[in-house]
């Protein structure tokens, strides 16, 4: 960067989110090899990559945003959309697939209207399908906000959906009255 | 505490740690690795903590993984090594009132054999591990993955001291060579040819040695549980690797998903610094190296080798040609030494032991054990260690107990999405890197998927086949187009719009996408197709000529129907259908109501009314 601007830009006021990537930041040695693990952290703070941290990113590590999306889209792990209140990962790893995951999908897509990789539009929930997450003992396994589903059938998984929309609405009930 | 600076020091540190301990004091061993803690280990530790202090007589140690996954959470009691399965939070009370108060047995919570009927006390008498033999996962349920002491204690890291003080840097690996250590992510490459290389390469540059753990086959997890079971003694066979090869620094690249291992070698790197066997003047002996762990992205590209060091530089892994081997340009172009977790755990032994020791473990071509995961449709699922060389059938049935719900066998898959479906004809094949290759399967990192009679193997070639595509970097044509070729051919089939000309179709490309491709994913991708071809070929043309999903796993092929003697009228069915295809017949009746029938215009085929029906009157056709 030009010296002259980047005295500029050193001097402009930070955001909340910029701040909050410099403290992300901090334990790095801020070279290109790192960008992997930053948006790592970025992610696990945000849920999701938002343009607003990557561009600051970008400007702190070295690396073109350009090249910092092209990380964003090839990695599995990073999501460039906003993700939803509650995550569920399903697992369609091979044993959960051989034992029936595929009818689980099924049945959340077709009767719960849940996409796979999609977050429905109230932002409440979102699925995600990943490969595995090797607990195959407890296989078909459904992960909701962290919390292990083993054995899970399309019944179990129907019913926590219901359940996540239901205690949703009713705190909205409650927002609204309060 | 202090470095420690010689070896002695190491010696008089591990007496010490040793002379503490009370012999016969009583040792409650909680497994809590992923398997166990997702079946609630997390409550079942939280409970003995509460109930018991830590003393001289009694002693809670937490573990890694110890391989029974199906029966977790599991508790071992030692010295006595009695053997408890599916432990609640509930039990703990009574546990520890009756064995550890007054050394009495509980009956309910011990593990019943389902061939012989009769309860099993020790936990080395439990048919699982009885036909095992545990070098890698040996220490797995004797230590707490977060204590270096307890490895030490152990006799952890007196075979880099015997490397240091003992060994020249030529003899550690000529150790290895002789040892005939192969490749255990899954090429099955000598290790001590790559040493060599390696280390002869470049001398004026750097070598980096690096530990691959990104276990990205799904269905697999023995690296995982390795490094949540026993991190120190991955870091020790690093540290001998990099004596013996003149490795400057190191890397292990973990996978992100895996987030219990990333804390689990953190906190071993930060205890081996603090105790002087990591960093500066390793032990006094002059040699330095460290390790630093790089998060991986979720790529199952990255697991191949010039990739994973692209993804370590902080870029897209998309691999390159490999003209030049990555022991002379690997990470930034540097020679470098890449090998997995299993195959640096197996380093301490074959250094402490001796390479003769090594080669009576296993067969002649490939020597040693090897930790698979055993998963699928089988009765024991976990984590095994065996000798090279065992059979299929040993392994399933004699460590797995067998098919789940008494069905019959159809085929294992070994290797991942690399590896290929076996049939019951090769179940007496024994497992080495060699024979699995020849029968059109491969080792791969030790996957090891049963499947029954009721999967189809189509669906399952379709499944990696999309599974790959996914996992495609889009590189090369010849996986990024041939890939989706054979899926879209694939899935015709699985729809019965299969043509007959489709299974040679499938062959040409296949061949065409494992001889072009640039790295292995492409090279190997088509193997699950062309072995499910070679073996299962009259179930590919049960799908295109007589439209029959054999395994009755097609959606389109097949139908649902519930058969009328064994449906006792209770309804369940009817309540979760989500398409009202299920009502009862009027005027038949059964002991709770009356029988019920599917309407197959309106069934969409969803398979809940399977999982409810508590009598399996329903069925798939």
């Amino acid at each position: 960067m030009d010296p002259v601007l980047e005295t500029m830009e050193a001097a402009r006021p930070r955001t909340e989110m910029e701040c909050e990537v410099e403290h992300i930041l901090e334990p790095y040695e801020k070279t290109p090899e790192d960008t992997i693990m930053v948006l790592q952290d970025i992610q696990g703070k945000y849920n999701w990559l938002p343009r607003e941290a990557l561009e600051y990113a970008s400007a702190r590590l070295s690396v073109p945003l350009a090249q910092i999306y092209h990380i964003g889209t090839f990695y599995k792990a990073f999501s460039l959309k906003p993700r939803g209140k509650h995550i569920l990962q399903l697992c369609t790893g091979t044993a959960c697939h051989v034992r029936g995951s595929r009818l689980i999908l099924d049945s959340l897509v077709r009767d719960h209207g849940l996409k796979s990789g999609e977050t429905t539009a109230d932002r409440l929930l979102t699925l995600e399908c990943v490969n595995c997450l090797g607990a195959c003992a407890l296989a078909p396994i459904l992960v909701i906000d962290g919390k292990y589903i083993g054995h899970c059938t399309q019944v179990r998984a129907g019913n926590t959906v219901k359940r996540l929309r239901k205690e949703a609405a009713v705190d909205k009930k409650e927002n609204a009255n309060a | 505490m202090p470095k420690l600076t010689s070896r002695a020091d190491l010696n008089v540190y591990r007496d010490d740690l040793v002379s503490k301990r009370k012999p016969g004091a009583t040792v409650v061993t909680l497994c809590a690795g992923t398997g166990c803690a997702t079946c609630g280990a997390g409550d079942v530790v939280e409970a003995f903590r509460k109930k018991i202090k830590t003393n001289g007589n009694i002693q809670i140690l937490t573990t890694g993984c110890h391989g029974f996954c199906e029966r977790g959470p599991l508790v071992v009691i030692r010295p006595r090594n009695i053997f408890y399965q599916m432990v609640k939070p509930k039990d703990v009370d009574e546990i520890i009132e009756k064995t550890i108060g007054k050394g009495e047995i509980i009956e309910r919570l011990l593990y019943v054999s389902p061939t012989t009927g009769k309860a099993v006390v020790k936990e080395e008498e439990v048919p699982f591990y009885l036909k095992q033999q545990r070098i890698v996962f040996g220490l797995n349920g004797y230590l707490d993955p977060f204590r270096i002491d307890d490895y030490i204690a152990n006799g952890g890291y007196q075979a880099l001291a015997k490397a240091l003080f003992e060994m020249t840097p030529d003899q550690v690996l000529q150790e290895v060579l002789d040892a005939k250590l192969r490749g255990r992510g899954g090429g099955g490459f000598e290790a001590g040819w790559k040493w060599k290389s390696c280390k002869e390469a470049h001398p004026e540059l750097p070598h980096h040695i690096i530990c691959n753990a990104d276990e990205g086959d799904p269905g697999a997890f023995m690296d995982r549980s390795i490094l949540e079971g026993n991190p120190h003694s991955v870091l020790e066979g690093m540290i001998i690797g990099a004596y013996a090869i003149g490795g400057t620094d190191g890397f292990i690249y973990v996978r992100n998903e895996y987030p219990l291992a990333v804390r689990t070698f953190k906190n071993a790197l930060v205890q081996a610094r603090e105790y002087g066997i990591l960093g500066e003047n390793i032990l006094g002996s002059g040699l330095s190296f460290d390790v630093k762990i790089s998060r991986g992205g979720g790529a199952f590209v990255c697991g191949e080798s010039s990739a994973l060091f692209r993804s370590l530089e902080g870029k897209v892994g998309e691999p390159r040609a490999k003209y030049i081997h990555s022991t002379e340009r690997g990470y930034h172009d540097e020679p470098t030494n890449l090998n997995n977790v299993e195959t640096w755990a197996n380093v301490p032994h074959i250094i402490n032991k001796g390479a003769k020791w090594y080669r009576t473990l296993g067969t002649d071509g490939s020597p040693g054990t090897k930790v698979f995961s055993l998963v699928g449709n089988v009765n024991n699922t976990g984590l095994i260690e065996v000798p090279m060389g065992m059979s299929l059938r040993e392994i399933i049935y004699g460590i797995g107990g067998g098919i789940q719900k008494g069905k019959a066998f159809k085929a294992v898959q070994t290797g991942g999405p690399s590896g290929g479906c076996l049939p019951d004809s090769a179940l007496d094949l024994p497992v080495d890197f060699d024979k699995l290759t020849e029968a059109g399967a491969m080792m791969g990192s030790g996957g090891m998927i049963v499947m029954d009679e009721n999967t189809c193997v189509v669906d399952v070639a379709r499944y990696f086949i999309d599974f790959l595509i996914e996992e495609s970097c889009g590189k090369c044509l010849p996986c990024r187009e041939g890939l989706r070729q054979m899926s879209s051919i694939l899935h015709y089939i699985c729809e019965g719009k299969g043509q007959p000309q489709d299974i040679a179709t499938l062959e040409e490309l296949g061949s065409t996408v494992a001889d072009c491709s640039l790295c292995a994913l492409g090279g190997s991708a088509p193997n699950p197709v062309l072995s499910t071809i070679k073996y299962f070929r009259e179930e590919y043309e049960a799908h295109i000529l007589r439209k029959k999903c054999p395994g009755g796993v097609c959606t389109s092929l097949i139908e649902y129907e519930i058969i009328s003697s064994l449906c006792n009228g209770c309804g369940t069915c009817e309540s979760v259908c989500a398409s009202g295809a299920i009502s009862p017949a009027e005027g038949e009746k059964r002991e709770k109501g009356e029988l019920h029938v599917i309407d197959k215009v309106k069934c969409v085929k969803c398979g809940a009314c399977i999982e409810v029906c508590p009598t399996d009157a329903v069925i798939r056709r």
